[in-house]
């Protein structure tokens, strides 16, 4: 089943192109990381799911239009954007009251028993929580929600590393049954790496790249060089390259270079399939990032 | 597509079946009604501490009380009647002048204070429509103030008869005169018509537009809600020297305007005459007022549908 369908997605803010016709599909059952710099249309888009911003172009979120059925969508689709989002003058108690009452698939006990490993009292206000307990909160709230979609945008900003592990480690082993889609926009790439089944890079309102993980392991290599063999590596044709502790360190797209291949590559030194991070600063360091809007 | 679809077969279908799909609405505008009352205590506590303070104060006074109503026989019964009721209608003026004024402070905030804490945008990822949440905010002001009001009033009335009736029996004086004059019951009824014609109907236009206002601007509610009406007037004032706007206003909000058709001494004593209610309803002032109300809820709603965070 395909979760969201978008064809053409367009935003602007004034003159400022914050999507420019983007497509985007995501089946069932997957872990999305959409991933690009400040201002390249994440956040834009992820709204544009959710319904709270309007767009030119088509979207279909579990069959629904977005932003004029937002609130049926939201039966299905749960959302944590950065941690502020939480009213801080609620008690963690009303929290749960308040979504078992307007949530028809909430499971009050299951958010309890979740809240019960951590060091939450049900009688604290959000405002004496800590950045990491709000996260914490809501994702008991979002966990204990049967929902088919979970939409994450920048939810570990401003975290310590125990939350962020924490956080992603809940997510897979108490959240994610293979049956729901998860889409997560975070800075912290490497962290969320081992969790990811696709990867979608975008800058500027548009993207530009599109592939599964186990594609990207098929296609993008990165080789390690010493400097006498650098030039032959270099005439291999790679997409990036730099250097590190006196080594070069190169980047392979076997999808724009075919005739290259893994033996091929180990002869002149390291082979690895690249970290994310490092495929997005080959990819995005090529072009202008900058000047899109928030 | 995936590999992993199948992991934990059945769980998810499991739980859709035993989970309702959906809440009726009833139930999400219930819910919603009480996280504003969470949220907003001052709704009641505001009420509350004036009619305690009022007590403390009316506790004070009941010291005098023996020896006003020993010179009780000198007076005309109007008097009379000024003297015992005043402080009853007092009390009930005061609390419903703190609920009007909670209940305006309450609207300014009410869809500004979630998108300037952006926690907007938690409210927005559950499955509550835009027309449920404005429609639970325009609740408070428009029926439950109102009911708490005269709740409260209600029972600081019962107080206040009681203290006066025990500090007179303790003096061994009679209590006839006093429960003559205070019939708490018609008191009551007249509070409570007073209070949903008055403060939930006729004043709907007032806290729909401040409701609409506080979906709409950016920051500084409060003038945004004020300014426009006094710039409206000033207009007229200059091109027309005329004060129709002023007057349209004050008839709105002022007490004893000549055309609040509701106000024929409904908070005095004067019995509950169903032809008051009958003109009430059918005066075209309180219909065009709650059409102005409807409309500036629709666009409230509008707003909040496509407003983002402050």
């Amino acid at each position: 089943m395909t979760v969201i369908e978008a064809r053409g997605l367009r935003k602007s803010f004034g003159a400022t192109l914050a999507l420019d016709g983007v497509d985007l599909r995501v089946e069932e059952g997957r872990i999305l990381g959409l991933i690009g710099p400040n201002g390249a249309g994440k956040s834009t888009a992820l709204h544009a799911i959710l319904g709270l911003t309007p767009y030119q172009g088509e979207l279909k979120v579990l069959g629904r239009d977005p932003w004029t059925q937002r609130d049926q969508l939201m039966r299905d689709v749960c959302f944590i954007a950065d941690v502020a989002v939480l009213p801080r003058w609620m008690r963690v108690a009303q929290a749960l009251e308040y979504v078992a009452g307007v949530h028809p698939r909430f499971d009050r006990t299951k958010a309890e028993a979740f809240l019960a490993r951590t060091s939450i009292r049900p009688a604290s206000k959000v405002r004496e929580l800590s950045k990491g307990m709000v996260t914490q909160l809501h994702l008991a709230l979002v966990m204990a929600m049967d929902a088919k979609l979970l939409v994450l945008d920048e939810p570990t900003l401003g975290l310590d590393i125990l939350y962020r592990k924490q956080f992603y480690d809940s997510l897979l082993n108490d959240y994610f049954d293979g049956r729901r889609t998860i889409v997560v926009t975070t800075h912290q790439v490497e962290e969320v790496q081992h969790v990811l089944t696709d990867v979608m890079f975008i800058n500027r309102g548009r993207i530009v790249l599109d592939c599964s993980m186990e594609e990207l392991e098929a296609r993008y290599m990165e080789l390690t060089v010493r400097p006498a063999r650098a030039d032959a590596a270099r005439a291999l044709k790679p997409m990036h390259e730099r250097q590190v502790l006196g080594r070069s360190i190169l980047l392979f797209d076997s999808g724009v270079n075919q005739n290259i291949d893994r033996p091929q590559l180990a002869a002149l030194g390291d082979v690895r399939t690249p970290s994310i991070a490092d495929l997005f600063v080959a990819i995005l360091g090529s072009m202008p990032t900058q000047g899109a809007a928030q | 597509m995936t590999t992993q679809s199948n992991a934990i077969p059945g769980s998810t279908q499991e739980s859709q079946v035993l989970a309702p799909t959906v809440i009726p609405a009833t139930r999400i505008l219930y819910w919603s009604v009480r996280r504003e009352l969470w949220e907003n205590r001052s709704v009641y506590l505001a009420p509350l501490g004036v009619a305690a303070i009022f007590l403390i104060g009316f506790l004070i006074s009941l010291f005098r009380l023996p020896e006003k109503m020993r010179g009780a026989s000198a007076l005309t019964p109007m008097q009379l009647h000024e003297l015992i009721e005043r402080p009853y209608t007092y009390a009930a003026l005061l609390i419903m002048g703190s609920g009007f004024v909670v209940a305006l402070f309450y609207c300014l905030d009410a869809l500004h204070g979630e998108r300037h804490d952006r926690s907007v945008l938690f409210w927005k990822s559950l499955p509550v429509s835009d027309l449920t949440t404005v429609l639970s905010k325009a609740t408070i002001p428009m029926v439950i103030i109102p009911l708490l009001s005269f709740a409260i009033t209600v029972a600081t009335q019962w107080l206040m008869l009681m203290f006066s009736t025990l500090v007179l029996l303790g003096n061994g004086q009679s209590v006839s005169l006093l429960w003559m004059h205070v019939p708490l019951f018609q008191m009551s009824l007249m509070l409570l018509y007073h209070l949903l014609a008055g403060h939930g109907l006729w004043y709907a236009p007032i806290y729909a537009w401040v409701l609409m206002v506080s979906a709409w601007a950016r920051r500084a509610t409060f003038l945004w809600a004020a300014l426009p009406l006094v710039a409206i007037g000033f207009l007229e004032k200059v091109a027309f020297n005329t004060a129709h706007f002023g007057a349209f206003l004050g008839g709105r909000v002022g007490p004893g305007a000549e055309d609040m058709p509701y106000t024929v001494d409904s908070i005095s004593m004067a019995p509950l005459a169903l032809h008051t209610v009958l003109r009430f309803l059918s005066s075209p002032g309180l219909w065009i007022g709650l059409m102005f109300a409807a409309a500036f809820l629709a666009v409230a709603v509008r707003l909040r549908h496509n407003r983002g965070p402050v």
